[in-house]
């Protein structure tokens, strides 16, 4: 098996092999998750605690989904609102949940590196499901099976990832994934949602939309990061959905073909006309939420194999 | 089709920076040649020698619409304008309410259709010009804005501005920044020394526009826009305007006519048409800034044109608003420099036409085939007393009332149409 790592922390970590075995198993759970009985016991025995410090919806259900399709004990932990209002530090409460002997681990903090802090103190594989502005690894994937899908392919695909970059870990984890495929990328927006260097990262920046979606095959659209603004960064929401919202008239810019992604949850109007972000023939928004469930399901999956060779090994005493 | 030809005129060109003899020929609305054959028919405008050059272009004039059109409206500024030879007025955005949206700017847009002469209109940078969110910049652009500023008031928020920066950076919009502190200006009235401290005025240092220079230049570094320092005027902001040049930054910086042509002491009394944002200098400031304008350091010569009425200036001095009417004054002021023998009437056209046209992206500011017909005629000679109470800005707060002056306007031409002067 090519899928070696022992925590899901980002995509950085990934080699396109790891990429394309955890895309290959997701088919798999694809073909599952549309049948009526959807259960597999991979993970059987197992408990999965998802830790989200931030408040989700889709990521949180999307992951307690996949752990209960696969068999696992799945407990959420509303983090924001209970141990870190006491004052309980990070660390602390990993310590804590760690004594419980959790073998899944789904963390989202609000603070990039936080999820990578905790998986230094804990014994079980931890997946990333967002650390502030760094990474996104399992959204990146899903949108990886969905192009795959959609497209055929996941490489020599010009892809524009469109909109609040700066402040969108979705954005990197893409890029990273994007680029480790080998895609020509492109990244359009007004240039205070450019992340400093960008210009540095192997991609063509855009603050023109028409000529950022020129011929592209996959206009990626992100949500603009309200929550995440200190104020400031674009004058109101009509001039950004002007000049960068998407609509037919800018969409008729990319390829005949060309799909249109979003990892919701949408602000229509203002980054996404709504006719768009439903008009079946363009649109895989969709479908992406559909794979997120099997892409998680793979990730926790291959994880789990991990853990129990590690496990294994450690209990016949083999060096690792 | 209608043809003019002046002849015997004194032609002022300031992109060829001469001043010679010559004939000029209009055709309709633009300038069709210069010592060129007149076409059958054309009407003859005998210069007798006086000097024809290009509409001044005065940038950062406040027109009290909308809400104090008791002080001034675009009809009367108009007047003033054409009256004064100047053919565009570069409006300021500190009205009340302030410029800061489209539909705003579409306002003034509409009204500034009363005024003989051309308007265009600068938006604020930031909404209300509060300091805290940046104003539509896309749309205000699409609709016409030609720069954006929040005017005298700084964006203290450095966070803020380098976003406004930013994004005016992408859609290649022009920023003009106030650079002083305003921490140490906060209330000043004069510039700090010792006529200042002997009559008790609240004052400022120089230092605050060095500091304030400083710190925007640095932003202008970081973020690549295209700035503009509205008054620049004291020698100590020099060397930072200097090294942003050599750097390659995209700077350009103005003086108002009054720092040019008044010091500290011109206070006096207490006179409060005297009062102006920056502060009136030392004399050594005030040289220092004439010869920059002689050497092309300071680009921008306006004349802050800032209608009060008698209420706001008849109260102590440091109560009293600051600034001055300047439409019809610019010229006449800018002669002084001229006698003065500081500044050539090619240099001072580079300043007060040419430079604001080639900043702004407008057409005007030149004597060549092709522009705009936006033309004065003057006397640079011709002395007269100024009272203010002949001034035809609806406000009468010039620091030169009852001065000798040199320098009359003949007529003004404003796309070929004449709008002021019945004779030459």
């Amino acid at each position: 098996m090519t899928f070696r790592a022992r925590h899901l922390l980002g995509i950085d970590h990934l080699s396109p092999p790891e990429i394309v075995t955890l895309l290959d198993l997701a088919e798999d759970y694809v073909a599952l998750n549309r049948r009526t009985v959807k259960h597999a016991d991979a993970l059987a025995g197992m408990t999965q605690i998802n830790m989200f410090f931030e408040n989700s919806t889709r990521t949180q259900a999307s992951f307690e989904l996949a752990g209960k399709r696969l068999g696992a004990d799945v407990m959420n932990m509303a983090v924001a609102h209970s141990s870190v209002k006491k004052g309980e530090t990070l660390i602390d409460t990993a310590l804590t949940l760690n004594a419980m002997q959790p073998d899944l681990l789904v963390v989202r903090h609000p603070q990039s590196g936080a999820v990578n802090l905790l998986a230094d103190k804990v014994n079980c594989a931890v997946i990333n499901a967002g650390d502030g502005r760094h990474e996104h690894p399992t959204q990146a994937l899903l949108d990886a099976l969905t192009i795959r899908r959609a497209k055929g392919r996941l490489h020599r695909l010009t892809i524009a990832i469109c909109g609040d970059i700066a402040n969108s870990r979705v954005a990197r984890s893409n890029l990273l994934l994007l680029g480790k495929m080998e895609n020509r990328l492109r990244l359009v927006g007004p240039a205070t949602l450019m992340p400093a260097g960008a210009g540095e990262m192997g991609v063509e920046l855009f603050e023109d939309m028409r000529a950022g979606l020129r011929g592209a095959d996959v206009v990626m659209m992100l949500r603009l990061q309200k929550e995440r603004m200190d104020g400031g960064f674009i004058p109101s929401e009509r001039e950004y959905f002007h000049r960068f919202g998407l609509d037919a008239e800018k969409l008729a810019c990319a390829a005949p073909d060309a799909i249109v992604m979003h990892p919701g949850p949408m602000n229509r109007g203002v980054e996404i006309d709504g006719t768009i972000a439903d008009d079946i023939n363009r649109s895989v928004i969709q479908d992406q939420v559909e794979m997120g469930v099997a892409v998680r399901m793979a990730a926790l999956d291959l994880l789990a194999r991990n853990l129990r060779a590690e496990r294994g090994r450690a209990a016949a005493g083999v060096m690792v | 089709m209608t043809a003019t030809l002046f002849i015997n005129a004194r032609l002022i060109d300031p992109e060829a920076q001469t001043d010679a003899p010559g004939s000029l020929l209009v055709r309709d609305s633009v300038i069709e040649g210069i010592d060129a054959e007149a076409p059958e028919g054309a009407a003859v405008i005998d210069c007798n020698g006086r000097a024809l050059a290009p509409g001044l272009i005065d940038w950062g004039v406040k027109i009290g619409e909308p809400g104090e059109r008791h002080k001034e409206s675009f009809r009367s500024a108009g007047l003033a304008a054409a009256a004064g030879g100047v053919t565009t007025i570069v409006a300021r955005p500190d009205t009340m309410p302030p410029i800061d949206t489209p539909e705003s700017l579409e306002f003034v847009t509409r009204r500034a259709a009363d005024a003989p002469v051309n308007i265009r209109h600068m938006a604020a940078l930031t909404k209300a010009r509060e300091g805290r969110e940046m104003v539509e910049i896309g749309f205000l652009t699409d609709a016409g804005a030609v720069a954006f500023t929040d005017g005298v008031r700084q964006v203290t928020d450095t966070r803020i501005l380098s976003r406004c920066m930013t994004y005016a950076r992408g859609l290649g919009a022009l920023i003009v920044g106030h650079p002083q502190d305003a921490g140490l200006s906060r209330g000043a009235a004069a510039t700090s020394g010792k006529f200042a401290s002997i009559y008790g005025i609240p004052a400022v240092s120089p230092m605050a526009e060095v500091i304030g220079l400083d710190r925007d230049l640095s932003l202008v570094a970081m973020t690549g826009c295209r700035w503009h320092a509205d008054q620049i005027t004291t020698a100590r902001a020099l060397p930072a305007l200097h090294r942003a040049r050599d750097a390659g930054l995209d700077v350009t910086a103005g003086i108002s006519i009054h720092h040019l042509t008044l010091n500290e002491f011109d206070v006096g009394d207490y006179r409060t048409f005297f009062r102006f944002t920056p502060p009136l200098r030392s004399e050594d400031d005030r040289q220092a800034m004439v010869q920059a304008v002689a050497d092309g350091v300071i680009d921008v010569i306006a004349s802050f044109h800032t209608p009060q009425d008698e209420e706001s200036k008849r109260l102590p001095f440091e109560a009293a608003a600051p600034g001055a009417v300047g439409l019809q004054t610019l010229l006449p002021a800018a002669m002084r420099l001229y006698h003065q023998g500081g500044l050539t009437l090619p240099q001072l056209w580079r300043a007060m036409s040419l430079n604001p046209a080639k900043r702004l992206g407008l057409p005007g500011g030149r004597l060549s085939v092709g522009a705009p017909a936006d033309l004065v005629l003057f006397d640079p000679d011709a002395p007269f007393v100024l009272d203010r109470f002949t001034l035809l800005s609806k406000s009468k707060n010039t620091p030169f009332d009852g001065a000798r002056m040199e320098g009359r306007v003949l007529g003004t031409w404003v796309g070929g149409r004449r709008v002021f002067g019945g004779h030459a």
